[in-house]
């Protein structure tokens, strides 16, 4: 399953999830469900969110980061990420937080299997639209 | 007597608009936060108002903002 499919499942299957973009540790989106400009724009801040967590695991001398929710009043921001990649989505306010951070480790689960890792291009490239 | 009629309901109904202002704000602050999970199953809560995630929330108000402007 490329990432664009993976997306378009995970949009699916998930009443909570809003948008999603899936992203290389460094670089540009792989696969997203907003169009390119924007999904980049949440991939980068997104990134800066994570380095700064990282900042604070290496501050509190913690384990490696392995996700984050940053919660407001308008919505959440969720980020997961493994070996080579992360997933970033958006919710609403409140949502079912165990469920989101499950359904976006399947999605990265189901890349890591699909070609062990180097399916770039294969899920609309660039921060396409992979869900329309 | 006619003026304090007046005045009793102005400053009950002044006093709850204020308590309405502080509730809001204290709720909307309350669910400000920034949870870091890692790898060994432990987790990090930072609450709004502190240092760390007064400087990484503004990251997550632009993913959101440009996850909205894509729909």
């Amino acid at each position: 399953m490329d990432a664009a499919a993976a997306i378009a499942e995970l949009r699916e299957l998930s009443t909570q999830i809003e948008s999603v973009v899936v992203a290389p540790r460094e670089g540009a989106p792989i696969a997203s469900s907003v169009p390119g400009d924007d999904a980049l724009r949440m991939v980068e801040s997104a990134r800066a969110l994570a380095d700064g967590a990282d900042q604070v695991r290496r501050d509190l001398g913690r384990d490696a980061l392995a996700q984050l929710q940053a919660a407001t009043p308008d919505g959440s921001v969720f980020v997961v990420v493994d070996d080579q990649r992360m997933a970033v989505a958006t919710t609403g306010a409140d949502p079912t937080v165990g469920l989101v951070f499950y359904d976006l480790k399947t999605l990265l689960r189901q890349l890591a299997q699909d070609d062990g890792g180097d399916d770039i291009g294969e899920g609309g490239g660039g921060g396409d639209d992979g869900a329309a | 007597m006619a003026r304090r009629k007046l005045v009793i309901p102005v400053v009950i109904g002044a006093g709850s608009f204020l308590g309405t202002i502080l509730y809001r704000r204290r709720s909307t602050r309350s669910r400000t936060r920034l949870d870091v999970y890692f790898d060994d199953g432990s987790m990090v809560s930072l609450a709004a108002g502190s240092p760390d995630a007064d400087r990484l929330m503004p990251h997550a108000d632009d993913v959101l903002a440009a996850a909205r402007a894509g729909v």
